[in-house]
């Protein structure tokens, strides 16, 4: 999936252990995973980052994600 | 015959919740539609302007469905996203903020649920989550049982709706408890909208005719045959029981009355 040379980090994206890149923002994650910004909410050790924040904010080692949307419901 | 029944629906006022109004007073839920064309021409066809939607994880191997809102046009339908699922209020409190943080509305219909066989709301749990949820700016509407005590402590907490339940959800019983749906609606000056349990049309129509503001349901016009169908019952239902409410039904009479004369008979 990656190149060999790349450095990886493992996280946890809704409860599963994944290896990403180092040195992503969310904003790159979130492309990295090849979802839409607009329409997902990140919450990232039980903290929601901002919209605005997804270009500032990194992603470290160990932490923990969850990637949320709306699907249909009562 | 238009005339006449444009200047009764004029009668009617809108239904207002926190601050905005609406025509409709059916609110639909998204869930269990079969596809989501379906889903959207029944929710065209209900004339619903507010509908319901649910906070969970993405799909990240995109075996299933893309979210909701790729087929939903959010000109034309308010969010109101749920907390369904939710057990304590720590947990409706965190899909609360996580459907805020969404963007699109600080509205939440707050479910705190009790019991994983009837789905009947944990009370102590729902008024917690109201009192915090409200204190952060969220426009609560509370789906709670049908008892008084609970309704006028949610409007004492500040929600911006109270929406005892006519049965449980997704149970189709129909409206079990008219007396209690009638004394929370007396009683409390936000809106009542009566949540979960309604299964066919009479339901909905009966359920207007006590007198609350609207209805919220899913369940009803997701499973139904015909969705799309009953979308437009349910509708027609809705306003139909709203406006035999509103023009006041006769007394009732243990004893017949004849409706013709009685006098000029033949001998």
């Amino acid at each position: 999936m990656s190149e060999s040379n790349e450095a990886m980090i493992t996280i946890t994206i809704n409860g599963e252990e994944r290896g990403v890149p180092v040195g992503l923002t969310i904003g790159g994650l979130l492309a990295h995973l090849d979802l839409h910004e607009r329409l997902v909410v990140v919450e990232r050790n039980r903290e929601i980052i901002r919209r605005e924040d997804f270009g500032e904010v990194g992603v470290d080692a160990g932490d923990a994600f969850e990637l949320v949307h709306f699907v249909g419901g009562g | 015959m238009t005339v006449a029944a444009d200047r009764l629906a004029a009668r009617d006022e809108p239904l207002e919740i926190a601050g905005r109004q609406f025509r409709s007073r059916l609110i639909l839920g998204t869930g269990k539609y079969k596809d989501n064309e379906t889903m959207v021409e029944a929710i065209t066809a209900s004339g619903a302007e507010i509908i319901t939607v649910a906070v969970r994880r993405v799909d990240l191997d995109r075996t299933k469905e893309k979210g909701v809102l790729y087929h939903l046009d959010q000109e034309k339908w308010s969010l109101l996203p749920n907390t369904a699922g939710c057990y304590s209020a720590e947990d409706a409190i965190r899909y609360a903020e996580l459907g805020r943080a969404a963007g699109f509305t600080d509205w939440i219909k707050l479910e705190v649920i009790g019991d994983e066989d009837t789905l009947l709301p944990d009370v102590e749990g729902l008024l917690q989550a109201a009192r915090i949820l409200v204190a952060e700016g969220f426009k609560v509407l509370a789906y709670t049982n049908e008892d008084l005590i609970t309704a006028l402590k949610l409007e004492d907490v500040g929600v911006s709706a109270v929406m005892p339940l006519a049965s449980p959800i997704g149970s189709g019983l129909g409206l079990l408890n008219p007396f209690n749906i009638r004394l929370i609606k007396s009683r409390l000056g936000v809106p009542v909208i009566v949540d979960a349990g309604v299964g066919t049309a009479s339901d909905a129509c009966m359920t207007m005719e006590q007198g609350v503001d609207g209805i919220l349901m899913n369940t009803a016009i997701a499973a139904a045959e015909d969705p799309v169908a009953m979308a437009l019952a349910m509708k027609q239902a809705t306003e139909a029981g709203r406006l035999a409410y509103l023009a006041g039904r006769m007394p009732k009479r243990e004893q017949a009355v004849p409706s013709s004369p009685t006098t000029g008979m033949l001998d």
